[in-house]
C-alpha cells in the first residue's frame, strides 16, 4: 500500500478563524502529551506519522459552520470547553458491568481514556486465531505490518484525523490471522472517565487478513452511572479513529455502538479499507453525546467487493448526531447496500450525507443508498443530503431520502385495535428501528437498543393524539 | 337471525352531529341496534356512511358537535379509541393500514391481549397465541404466511379485508361495523369475506355493514336496511328496502327529502 495523497482541501484559515486556530493549537499540544509508543522496534514509523500529523494539524483549524462539511454540525460549543489531556484512570469492573455482552464473554478489550486497560479486559476465552490487545503488546510482525495499515489512510490529513495521529495513548488492535473464523464477536469498550473536562483520543485497529471472518462491536461509551444518557461529571471530547482492514475474501462484520455520555462531544472517524472479494458489514448505532460526528470511509480496494453500511441514529432533547460516510468504488462488480435511519425526538437535530463515488473503472457497479427520517416532534430537525457521484455508464445505483412522521391514521388503526396510543406508538417507532436492529448480529444489543429507544420517547415525549 | 323484543340495546344513536376540520358531516343521526341483529347501512358517495363508522370508532379527526352515542347505555363520544375497542366496539377499515416493520401476528397478539386484560384475563404467551390464530384463520380461509409479515404490507385488496376479519374473529367485539367491506373484492373474496363475518354473527352482538350494493347483502342478510342522506338516516326498512335501492337507485332521496323538508 501507498500513501495516498487526499482530495480534500486543507481547512483554510484567515483572521477571523483565531478561536477556531487558537482551539486546535491547545487540542494538538495535549494530544502530544498522550503520545506514547508501540514497539521500540519499529517507533520509526509511528514518530515519522505523528509528525506528519501534527504538522498538518498545525495549518489548519476547528472546522466551522462556513465549512461545506460542517454547515449544519456547529462545533462552538466545543470552544467554550477547557480541555486536559486525558489522564490514565484506574477504575474496577463495576464500571463497566453494565456493558458487558453475554455474547462477547472471555473476548473483551477495555480501553479506558484512551489506553488499553488489561484489568478490565478479559481474553480468557480468547479462540485461536485473533490476537487482541495493544499494538505495543503483540508480536513484533504485527506491529510492523501494521505501518502499512496506520500510516497511510486516505483522508488522513482531515483535521481530526490529523489530530488524533498526532498523539493517540495507544493502539488497541484486533487482528483476525488468514483463513481464522472468529465466531465469538469480540468487544471493543472504548469508555471515557473524565477526572477533568477531557481531550481523549482512542485509536483501534481491526484486521481480517485473507479468507478470516470476524465480529467486532466496539462501543463507545462514558463512566456513568445508571442510565447511559446521563453526564458524566466533567465533559469530554473523545476523538477517536478507526482503522478497519479487510483483506482479500475476508469477511468483517463491525458494530459500532456510540453511545457517549449526555455531556460529551464525539467526534470518530470508521477507515475501512476493503481488498478484492472481500465482505464489510457496518452497523452504526449513535444514540449518544451531546455532539456527535462520525465520518465513515469505506475503500473498495478490488473486484467483486462487498460493502454494507447500516445506520441508527436515535436522539432528543437537544442532541446532535452527524452522520458523514463516503464510500469509494473503484474496480468492477462492486457491490454497496446501505441504509441509514434516524429517529429525532424534541429538539434534537441529525444530519446525513452519504457520498457513492462511482468512477469510470467501477462498471457493474450495483449502489443502493437509502436515508429515512422520522421526527417525533415539531421542533426535531433533520438534514439529509444523499449524494451519488457517478461517472461509469454501465452500473445500477439508486438513491433516496425521506423524511416522515408518526401516522395519525397508523397511530388510529392500532388504537381502534384496543392497543393504548403510547403502546400503539412504540409499536410504530420500534417497526421503524427494527429495519436497522434487526440485522445487528448480538442479540443482547438488539434487547438493550429495542428497550433504551422504547424508553426514551415513551417518557418524554405525549402522544399525539 | 331472530329478532327478540327484549334483545339488549348495543347502541343507541341520538340526534348525532359531527364535522371535519370544521364542516359539519352527520346531521342529527339516528340509529338503534340491538343483540343479535344485523344492519345495513347504505346510500350515495358523500353521504356520512364513512363518516359515521369513524366517530363511532373515534377517529380524532372527527369531532362530535352535537348528541349522543350510548352504547349499552353509556355515551362514549369522549372516549379514546383504544378504550371503545377493549368495550367491543370494531371497526373494519375500508382501506386497512400498511404499517411495515410490525408483523402482522404482534400485531394480532398486542391487541388480543390489550382485550384480554381489559376483561380480567391473563395474557396468552406466543405459543398459545399462535395455536388460537392458526384456529382463526379458517374463518377466513387465510395462509398462514400472511401472519409472518408486516400489518397488510403488500397484501391485496382481499387479502387485506381478510386479515380484518381475522382480527374481528380473534378480539370477538360486541359490535362490529364493516365500512365498505365488499369494496375491491372479486366474488371469491366476496364469498370468504361474508361467510367469515356470518360466522362471527351471534345472538350476543350485533353488526352494521356500510356498503353501497346489494352485492354484499345477498351473502349477508340484514335485518334492517337504513339509508343516509345528507348525514342523516332518512329512511328504515327491512331487507326489501335494498332490493328497491338496487333497482330504483337514490335518486327518489332527492324528491323525497325536498317533499319532507318543504312539509
Amino acid at each position: 500500500m501507498t500513501v495516498k495523497t487526499s482530495s480534500e482541501p486543507l481547512l483554510a484559515v484567515t483572521d477571523a478563524d483565531r478561536p477556531q486556530v487558537d482551539y486546535l493549537k491547545a487540542l494538538l499540544r495535549y494530544a502530544e502529551e498522550q503520545r506514547s509508543h508501540v514497539r521500540s522496534e519499529v517507533t520509526g514509523w509511528l514518530q515519522e506519522l505523528r509528525q506528519r500529523s501534527a504538522y498538518h494539524a498545525a495549518q489548519q483549524r476547528l472546522p466551522s459552520r462556513r465549512d461545506e462539511d460542517w454547515r449544519f454540525t456547529d462545533l462552538s460549543a466545543l470552544l467554550a470547553l477547557e480541555l486536559q489531556p486525558a489522564r490514565a484512570m484506574p477504575l474496577d469492573l463495576g464500571a463497566i458491568a453494565p456493558w458487558i455482552l453475554p455474547e462477547s464473554q472471555g473476548c473483551r478489550l477495555v480501553v479506558v481514556n484512551g489506553r488499553v486497560d488489561m484489568l478490565l479486559s478479559d481474553l480468557s476465552a480468547l479462540p485461536a486465531g485473533v490476537q487482541v490487545g495493544s499494538l505495543a503488546d503483540l508480536p513484533l510482525e504485527l506491529n510492523s505490518a501494521a505501518i502499512e495499515y496506520v500510516a497511510a489512510r486516505v483522508g488522513d490529513r482531515e483535521v481530526f484525523a490529523a489530530l488524533n495521529a498526532a498523539g493517540f495513548p495507544d493502539i488497541a488492535t484486533i487482528w483476525a490471522e488468514p483463513d481464522a473464523q472468529i465466531e465469538t464477536p469480540i468487544h471493543l469498550l472504548c469508555l471515557t472517565a473524565p477526572t477533568v473536562p477531557s481531550f481523549n483520543q482512542p485509536r483501534a485497529l481491526i484486521v481480517a487478513e485473507r479468507g478470516a471472518s470476524l465480529t467486532v462491536v466496539e462501543q463507545f461509551t462514558g463512566a456513568v452511572v445508571a442510565c447511559p444518557d446521563a453526564d458524566t461529571p466533567h465533559p469530554y471530547l473523545l476523538n477517536s479513529v478507526t482503522d478497519c482492514v479487510v483483506q482479500e475474501n475476508a469477511r468483517l462484520r463491525h458494530i459500532r455502538y456510540q453511545r457517549e455520555a449526555g455531556n460529551a462531544l464525539h467526534v470518530g472517524r470508521t477507515g475501512v479499507s476493503q481488498a478484492r472479494a472481500s465482505t464489510y458489514s457496518g452497523y452504526a448505532l449513535s444514540l449518544g453525546a451531546q455532539l456527535s460526528r462520525h465520518n465513515w470511509e469505506v475503500e473498495q480496494g478490488g473486484e467483486q467487493t462487498e460493502s454494507q453500511l447500516y445506520g441508527l441514529t436515535a436522539i432528543r432533547g437537544s442532541q446532535t448526531a452527524d452522520t458523514h460516510s463516503t464510500m469509494r468504488l473503484a474496480y468492477p462488480y462492486g457491490d454497496v447496500d446501505q441504509l441509514h435511519k434516524c429517529i429525532v425526538d424534541e429538539r434534537a437535530h441529525a444530519v446525513f450525507n452519504g457520498k457513492v463515488l462511482v468512477p469510470q473503472a467501477a462498471q457493474m457497479t450495483n449502489a443502493a443508498q437509502l436515508n429515512r427520517n422520522l421526527l417525533l416532534s415539531d421542533k426535531a430537525r433533520v438534514n439529509t443530503k444523499p449524494e451519488l457521484q457517478i461517472t461509469a455508464d454501465n452500473v445500477k445505483c439508486t438513491h433516496g431520502a425521506t423524511v416522515s412522521q408518526i401516522e395519525a391514521d397508523e397511530l388510529f388503526y392500532l388504537q381502534s385495535r384496543g392497543i393504548a396510543a403510547d403502546q400503539a406508538r412504540n409499536l410504530l417507532l420500534d417497526a421503524f428501528a427494527a429495519e436497522i436492529l434487526e440485522q445487528v448480529p448480538i442479540a443482547s444489543l438488539r434487547g438493550q437498543l429495542t428497550q433504551c429507544i422504547a424508553c426514551r420517547t415513551d417518557v418524554q415525549t405525549a402522544p399525539t393524539t | 337471525m331472530t329478532i327478540r323484543a327484549d334483545s339488549e340495546t348495543i347502541l343507541q344513536v341520538r340526534d348525532l352531529h359531527a364535522s371535519v376540520e370544521g364542516e359539519p358531516i352527520l346531521k342529527g343521526l339516528n340509529l338503534e341496534i340491538k343483540a343479535g341483529e344485523i344492519h345495513a347501512i347504505m346510500g350515495r358517495n358523500g353521504s356520512g356512511k364513512s363518516t359515521f363508522s369513524k366517530v363511532l370508532a373515534g377517529h380524532p379527526d372527527y369531532e362530535v358537535t352535537g348528541g349522543e352515542i350510548a352504547y349499552y347505555g353509556e355515551n362514549i363520544t369522549e372516549l379514546e379509541p383504544e378504550a371503545r375497542a377493549l368495550a367491543g366496539i370494531f371497526l373494519a377499515f375500508q382501506y386497512p393500514l400498511e404499517i411495515p416493520g410490525v408483523s402482522n401476528l404482534d400485531f394480532l397478539r398486542v391487541a388480543y391481549n390489550s382485550r384480554r386484560q381489559h376483561l380480567g384475563f391473563e395474557e396468552l404467551d406466543a405459543f398459545g397465541f399462535e395455536d388460537l390464530v392458526e384456529e382463526k384463520l379458517g374463518v377466513v380461509q387465510m395462509d398462514a404466511r400472511f401472519l409472518g409479515r408486516s400489518v397488510n404490507e403488500g397484501f391485496s385488496g382481499g387479502e387485506k379485508k381478510r386479515n380484518e376479519i381475522l382480527q374481528m374473529a380473534l378480539l370477538e367485539p360486541k359490535l362490529a361495523i364493516l365500512d365498505e367491506t365488499d369494496s375491491g373484492l372479486d366474488i371469491d373474496a366476496l364469498k370468504i369475506v361474508a361467510s367469515g363475518v356470518k360466522q362471527l354473527a351471534t345472538p350476543e352482538n350485533a353488526t352494521v355493514m356500510i356498503t353501497h350494493y346489494q352485492r354484499l347483502l345477498n351473502y349477508i342478510e340484514p335485518d334492517y336496511v337504513h339509508v343516509m342522506h345528507a348525514g342523516r338516516i332518512v329512511k328504515s326498512g327491512g331487507k326489501e328496502l335494498a332490493l328497491e335501492l338496487e333497482s330504483r337507485g337514490y335518486e327518489f332521496l332527492d324528491s323525497e327529502v325536498v317533499a319532507e323538508v318543504g312539509a
